[in-house]
C-alpha cells in the first residue's frame, strides 16, 4: 500500500492504495463519491470522466497514484452554494439526460469542450463529445444543452 | 489487473535505472494502453514505472524539423502551431479528447497496434525515433505486430519528423474504436514520395507501389487500376481482407487529394 494525497473539489485528501487502485475507485470508494460512475471499465463510455488539472480524463484509465498532487474537480464539485453550474442547468432545461447514468461524465466533458471552444458548432460538440457514449437520448438534447451552456458559460 | 509496484521516474536516466532494479517493470506513460492491457491481465510486471514526472514532454520546431517529446499528448501535438498542418491532423484524430488529453506519442510508437496512427505519421514523414541509448529511423522501427526495434529497457526519448512539401494523412475509423480500420499518409519528403499505410496489415508498412505510381505522378488518379494483394491483409469482423486492400486505394487517393 501506498499514501496517495490530491486535491478533490478544493478540499485536500489523502488515502491509502494500491499500485493497481484505479482514481475511480478512489473516489467511489474510498472517499465515498459515487457521482463518477463506470459504464464499461474498458475506456470507451466516458462516464468515469473527471477534470485532472483542468482538462478531462477518464478515470478508469488511470490509477490513483498518477493523480498525486493533482487537482480533481467531479461532478459533485461543480454546483456553487446550492446553485447548479451553467451545464448541469442546461442539461436540466433541455431534457438533455433520461436515466442519467451517462450524465456525470457527459457533462464534465462538455466543460472542458466549451472552455476550450467557446462558441462550438453541432459538429465540433459530436465530435468532442465521441468518448462519451449515452444508451438513452440520442444525443440530439445533449447537443442542444451544450449549445445553451456555451452561452450562458459566456462564449 | 494484478497489483504492481508503482513508482515515478524524475527523468529518462532515472526510469531507465528503476526499469533494470525492477524484477520485470515496465515504463507508462498515458497509460491509455497499458492500464486496459493490466486490467484484462495480459500483462503481470512486478513495477510501473510512471514517466510522467521525467521531463519527456514538449514540443521544438528548429525550421527543418519538429522534434516532439515522447511524453507529449495527443492533445498537445493537435493544438501546436509549432507542428505541420498534417501530423495535427493525425493526433486531432485519434481516439476521443479523454484519450487524447492523456495518450502519448511515444507511448503510440512503443505500442506499434496494427491499427495505431502515429506509425503511419512517422514512416510517412520519415521521422527519427531518439531514445536513451541511440536514434532509429522510423523505417527500422517498427518491426511486426505490437513489436519495435526498441531494446528492453530502452526508453523513447522523443520523435523527430522533418518538412515535407507536400503531406496530407486520410483515416478510416472504425466507428467502433476510432481506431483506423485503414489510414494512408502520403508525402513529398526531402527523400522523394513516401506512402505510409496503417491498418491494413500487422503494423504500419510503407507502400512501394504506390509509391512508384504516386513518385512518376503526383494525383489520385495515378492509383487508379492499382490492386493491392490480399495475402498479407488482415481480415476481421470489421472488414475482410478486400475490403481493407480496396480502402487503401481509397484512402491513399483521399490523401493526395488533401494534400494538393
Ligand atoms: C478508447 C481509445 C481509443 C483509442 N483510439 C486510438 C486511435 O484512434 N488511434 C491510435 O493511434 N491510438 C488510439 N488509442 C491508443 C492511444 O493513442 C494511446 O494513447 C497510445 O496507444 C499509447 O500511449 P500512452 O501514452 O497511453 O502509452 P501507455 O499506455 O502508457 O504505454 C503503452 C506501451 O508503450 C510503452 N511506452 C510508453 N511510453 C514509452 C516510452 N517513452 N518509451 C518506451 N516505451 C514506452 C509502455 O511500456 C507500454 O508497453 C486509443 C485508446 C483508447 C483507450
Ligand atoms: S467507465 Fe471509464 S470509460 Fe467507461
Ligand atoms: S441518459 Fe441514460 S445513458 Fe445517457
Amino acid at each position: 500500500m501506498a499514501t496517495v494525497s490530491m486535491t478533490v473539489n478544493g478540499q485536500a485528501v489523502s488515502g491509502e492504495v494500491e499500485g493497481r487502485t484505479l482514481l475511480v475507485q478512489f473516489l467511489r470508494e474510498n472517499l465515498n463519491m459515487t457521482g463518477t460512475h463506470v459504464g464499461c471499465d474498458t475506456s470507451q463510455c466516458g462516464a468515469c470522466v473527471v477534470h485532472i488539472n483542468g482538462d478531462s480524463m477518464k478515470s478508469c484509465t488511470m490509477l490513483a497514484l498518477e493523480a498525486e498532487g493533482a487537482q480533481v474537480t467531479t461532478i459533485e464539485g461543480l454546483a456553487q452554494g446550492g446553485e447548479m453550474h451553467p451545464m448541469q442547468q442546461a442539461f436540466q432545461d433541455n431534457h438533455g439526460l433520461q436515466c442519467g447514468f451517462c450524465t456525470p461524465g457527459m457533462v464534465m466533458s462538455a466543460i472542458d469542450l466549451v472552455a476550450k471552444n467557446p462558441n462550438p458548432d453541432e459538429t465540433t460538440i459530436r465530435e468532442q463529445l465521441e468518448g462519451n457514449i449515452c444508451r438513452c437520448t440520442g444525443y440530439h438534447n445533449i447537443v442542444k444543452a451544450v449549445q445553451q451552456a456555451a452561452k450562458t458559460m459566456g462564449g | 489487473m494484478y497489483d504492481f509496484n508503482f513508482q515515478s521516474a524524475s527523468s529518462i536516466d532515472d526510469a531507465a535505472a528503476k526499469l533494470s532494479a525492477a524484477s520485470d517493470g515496465t515504463v507508462m506513460a498515458g497509460g491509455q494502453t497499458l492500464i486496459p492491457v493490466l486490467k484484462q491481465r495480459l500483462a503481470n510486471p512486478s513495477d510501473v514505472i510512471s514517466l510522467a514526472g521525467a521531463g519527456l514532454s514538449g514540443i521544438t520546431n528548429n525550421g527543418d524539423s519538429v522534434t516532439i517529446g515522447a511524453t507529449t499528448t495527443h492533445a498537445e501535438v493537435a493544438g501546436s502551431s509549432d507542428v505541420p498542418a498534417a501530423l495535427r491532423a493525425v493526433a486531432e484524430g485519434i481516439g476521443d479528447a479523454q484519450v487524447r488529453n492523456r495518450g502519448t506519442i511515444g507511448g503510440s510508437m512503443a505500442n506499434n497496434d496494427p491499427a495505431a496512427d502515429y506509425p503511419a505519421a512517422a514512416l510517412g514523414l520519415g521521422a527519427t525515433i531518439t531514445t536513451n541509448q541511440r536514434d532509429i529511423a522510423a523505417d527500422d522501427f517498427f518491426t511486426g505486430l505490437f513489436d519495435t526495434a526498441l531494446n528492453d529497457g530502452e526508453i523513447i526519448k522523443s520523435v523527430t519528423f522533418p518538412n515535407a512539401t507536400k503531406a496530407a494523412y486520410a483515416k478510416f475509423p472504425s466507428p467502433a474504436s476510432r481506431f483506423a480500420l485503414v489510414g494512408v499518409f502520403v508525402a513529398q519528403a526531402a527523400d522523394g514520395v513516401r506512402v505510409a499505410v496503417t491498418g491494413a496489415t500487422d503494423c504500419a508498412h510503407r507502400g512501394p507501389m504506390l509509391e512508384s505510381a504516386l513518385s512518376a505522378n503526383w494525383s489520385a488518379d495515378a492509383l487508379d487500376g492499382i490492386t493491392i494483394p490480399t495475402d498479407h491483409i488482415n481480415a476481421d469482423i470489421h472488414g475482410s481482407a478486400e475490403y481493407r486492400a480496396h480502402l487503401v486505394i481509397v484512402m491513399a487517393k483521399r490523401a493526395v487529394a488533401a494534400a494538393g
